[in-house]
């Protein structure tokens, strides 16, 4: 064999071909994640198909095992970074829009003040990690990374369409909701490791509120589920390709956004954090990137609590009055999304 | 306070302290509270971080060294404390300041109110969790401290009054410049009281909470505008008037409920208030000579004998006794301020409250440690 | 009108034939001379002095009687050859200060407390005690406030000289 073409080892296939792919439908995000691997792993394959000609390693590089493993990977780091972007959105949107009505700037950085939240997440990054001598240190790491986790675990759940998802559950809607919910256990466990009682009050304050506006929110999802007669996020979106649930359930709209803006702690229900009093709620003892994490898991508990509206009741990713769907459905949701997040 | 009779769950109780470094503290001073649950059983304020012995060092300068060190008894009540620095000094003297330096004194000290109770305002947005307050307050509150600017020359410390008079006359358009501010800030307060009065959080927050009888407010000493708001209908500009107090017509404003929320509505009041007197007291500037003295000539020493002077300041009643021994400094001069009494009376004011009203109710003492602590 | 009536608001006068009439020779009304004292000229101060034992009872005649409802402030002077007291009370319905001066010996630095009348007088009688080493009798809590607790001597006294005040 002479001289090899790259394109003889990045070829794109179809991701529905490969006989690992764990989704019945197409995927986007794991379609995305597949060609990122194959750019990236066709060309080392290549590369080293150049030096030794005809080597397995290459052919291994380019299986579907391997292509499939790293998909899956690439493709929840894929669904992670477009939260992680709404996100930063959703933090610069509302700085600005706050900055407009105080009468001051808002953000600076970047292009209308876009990369602000980059810096200020880089500098929470440099900031020493400083661990308190009294804390319980297992409680204290373990519940961290616990709050982090679900809430992110959650918000990368949330589908953005009927091809933008990680797992189409029958029961999808639950488990977002269990990941959703777990957070009061962990936040007790923070607070009371934490060895602080500004943290403990504010730690018992957070999972009494979180906890009595879960069960509302609750009871206004199954009314939606029994509406749908499903579980399933894609039975209940398709369920109001005619009408949204919104005007069937107006009053469970507003409830559940009330409940939405009170679990994700929100102004004017931040008594869990309740800076003026508490230093600041059950975060009190978390110093530096610990506390720019929590933070970064408090907005994606609230992108959750926006998916959930824009599922439960603004008919998801389809366009209403039984138009269907878009060529960019997550567009469309993420465009429902947005006055959710800024009004919340 | 007495255990309260509340049924249901009782939780261990502990002590809670918030401060020296605190967010609600506005200054360095330690509140101690004993908290079953959320609920407040019992508080104990320290005060003591900022004592510099104001008093003592006093006794070691001449009487026109005091009045810069007056200004840094309080940074947003700088006027009110060296106006009553140099009105002890002139009762001593038995001098009568000139007319034209009686008026300007009460222009300057309604400029110090207003932007005084304006940062108050604004420190209560952010306990309260509301920062447009917070910045809407602060950017009123630099007009009137161009005011100062334009006046004296300083922003916060002022050094304006002297024993006598004042430093100097007004500048050239000071009156139309202090009408300008005057005019739209009676405007522009509609505003912060829009964010604030309709705003049921707000409100909510502060009503009915920290309740006070007229007969609790005065024993316990408390004065200015958190015993104004409990129904006791007292001013020391209105009932022992000094500079020309009593030939300007002004409303004193009382309520009567003696909860939070009257107190803060007490000193919204006051700022319109203080918006009048400024138009009166230059209605009444115009009809001096522009010749007339500003400042008399007073001697460096002063009599033997004791002396009291007493003047409203934007926090309370603040009262000044000298002890003159007839040497170029004080033999004993005494701050009494008005904070220092407010806030030894948290316990009374936190009662029955919980944990998330401790900011809502130490704001309405306004606290300022320089003058607490001296 | 009956011996123990609340007079509400009780002008100069007032006062002070009834405390002469109360108390006789033990208080002492100062005169003052000042002649462009616009709160003097108009009757609303009256100086007094009188002795420690003699200041409760007045106070609380002050207090129950002439409804003095509000103390100003309570504070010590130290004359070197004895220690003084002197309370500012105000009526609040007339404006009046009255001013009532206390002699307590150096040696004995005792006064009754008047926290039980006025509330209000607690941190100043608090801040008298750290300062000057007054102590006041019947006080609930007389501790230090403002200076820290190990302190052992009294900072505004004139026995207590600071940094560069001549030692005379």
């Amino acid at each position: 064999m002479g001289y090899d073409s790259i394109l003889n080892w990045v070829t794109f296939d179809n991701p529905v071909d490969n006989a690992f792919y764990p989704f019945g439908v197409y995927n986007l995000p794991y379609d995305i994640g597949a060609k990122l691997w194959e750019l990236l792993g066709g060309t080392i394959a290549w590369l080293i198909n150049l030096l030794v000609p005809g080597n397995g390693l290459s052919t291994w590089l380019v299986s579907d095992a391997l292509v499939n493993a790293f998909a899956i990977i690439l493709m929840v780091l894929v669904i992670f970074a477009a939260g992680f972007v709404v996100n930063l959105t959703m933090i610069w949107q509302e700085r600005k829009v706050m900055g407009r009505g105080m009468d001051r700037r808002g953000t600076k950085i970047g292009p209308l003040g876009y990369f602000q939240c980059l810096g200020d997440g880089l500098k929470t990054f440099m900031k020493e990690n400083v661990v308190p001598k009294s804390v319980d240190k297992k409680i204290y790491w373990w519940a961290l990374a616990l709050i982090i986790g679900t809430a992110v675990l959650a918000a990368c759940m949330i589908p953005l369409s009927d091809r933008w998802f990680i797992m189409d559950y029958p029961a999808g809607i639950l488990m977002i909701y269990a990941l959703f919910a777990l957070a009061p256990f962990f936040i007790l466990g923070a607070s009371w490791a934490q060895n602080n009682k500004y943290s403990m009050i504010a730690g018992f304050r957070a999972a009494e509120l979180m906890i009595s506006y879960e069960i509302p929110m609750l009871i206004l999802m199954t009314a939606v589920i029994l509406q749908t007669g499903s579980f399933n996020i894609n039975s209940i979106v398709n369920a109001q390709s005619e009408m949204w649930f919104m005007v069937p359930q107006i009053l469970g709209f507003f409830t559940f956004f009330i409940c939405a803006v009170a679990e994700s702690e929100r102004s004017p229900f931040d008594l869990a954090e309740a800076e003026s009093e508490l230093v600041e709620g059950w975060q009190t003892e978390y110093a530096g990137m610990k506390w720019g994490l929590i933070m970064l898991g408090d907005y994606f508990r609230g992108y959750v609590c926006c998916g959930l509206i824009v599922i439960l009741y603004m008919g998801g990713w389809l366009l209403p009055f039984g138009y269907g769907g878009t060529a960019v459905p997550e567009l469309v949701f993420l465009l429902r999304y947005s006055p959710c997040s800024s009004s919340s | 306070m007495s255990e309260l009779s509340r049924t249901g769950y009782h939780t261990d109780k502990m002590w809670v302290t918030m401060g020296p470094q605190h967010p609600f503290s506005h200054g360095l001073w330690t509140l101690r509270v004993k908290v079953d649950g959320e609920y407040i059983l019992d508080a104990e304020p320290e005060v003591g971080y900022l004592h510099r012995g104001w008093e003592k060092e006093c006794e070691n300068r001449t009487y026109a060294k005091i009045i810069p060190m007056a200004d840094r008894l309080c940074y947003s009540a700088s006027m009110t404390w060296s106006h009553l620095y140099c009105k002890v000094a002139e009762e001593a003297l038995d001098v009568e300041v000139p007319e034209r330096a009686q008026y300007l004194r009460v222009v300057a000290d309604e400029i110090c109110r207003i932007q005084s109770h304006l940062m108050w305002l604004a420190a209560l947005g952010t306990d309260l969790g509301n920062l447009t307050i917070f910045l809407w307050c602060l950017r009123e509150r630099e007009f009137f401290l161009d005011l100062n600017v334009r006046l004296c020359g300083q922003r916060l410390t002022t050094n304006y009054p002297r024993i006598g008079g004042v430093r100097n006359d007004m500048p050239y358009y000071f009156e139309r410049d202090c009408m300008r501010v005057v005019d739209r800030f009676e405007n522009s307060l509609w505003d912060i009281i829009n964010l604030t009065d309709e705003s049921s959080v707000f409100v909510s927050r502060l009503k009915g909470i920290s309740y006070l009888t007229k007969k609790q407010v005065a024993n316990l000493g408390i004065t200015g505008p958190a015993m104004r708001g409990c129904g006791v209908d007292y001013d020391v500009r209105r009932d022992d008037p000094y500079a020309a107090y009593d030939k300007l017509d002004f409303e004193v404003p009382v309520l009567k409920d003696g909860d939070a929320y009257a107190r803060y509505r007490v000193r919204v009041e006051e700022m319109f208030q203080s918006c009048e007197i400024i138009r009166q007291a230059f209605n009444a500037l115009q009809k001096i000579p522009k010749t007339a003295p500003y400042r008399l000539k007073v001697s460096k020493k002063i009599p033997a004998g004791t002396h009291m002077a007493h003047i409203e300041d934007p926090r309370g009643d603040a009262l000044m006794y000298l002890v003159s021994d007839g040497s170029g400094s004080p033999y004993r001069l005494k701050v009494r301020s008005p904070v220092f009494v407010n806030v030894s009376a948290s316990k009374a004011m936190l009662d029955g409250c919980r944990v998330a009203d401790i900011p809502a109710v130490m704001a309405m003492i306004d606290m300022c440690l320089g003058e607490t602590d001296r | 009108m009956p011996e123990d009536a609340m007079i509400e608001a009780p002008i100069k006068t007032d006062v002070e034939a009834l405390i002469k009439g109360k108390f006789g020779s033990k208080v002492v009304f100062r005169q003052n001379t000042k002649k462009n004292s616009k709160a003097d000229n108009e009757g609303r101060r009256l100086y007094m002095d009188t002795d420690r034992d003699t200041l409760y009872e007045l106070c609380q005649y002050v207090h129950d009687r002439l409804n003095f409802e509000h103390i100003i402030s309570v504070t010590a002077v130290d004359w070197v050859d004895h220690m003084q007291t002197v309370y500012h009370i105000t009526n609040y319905l007339t404006g009046m200060v009255v001013e009532i001066t206390a002699d307590i010996p150096n040696d004995d630095p005792h006064i009754r407390s008047v926290t039980d009348i006025w509330e209000g007088a607690n941190w100043h009688e608090r801040e008298a005690y750290e300062l000057f080493g007054i102590i006041f009798d019947n006080h609930p809590k007389l501790e230090r406030l403002l200076t820290p607790k190990s302190y052992e001597f009294y900072p505004f006294r004139k026995s207590y000289k600071l940094r560069g005040q001549p030692d005379e």
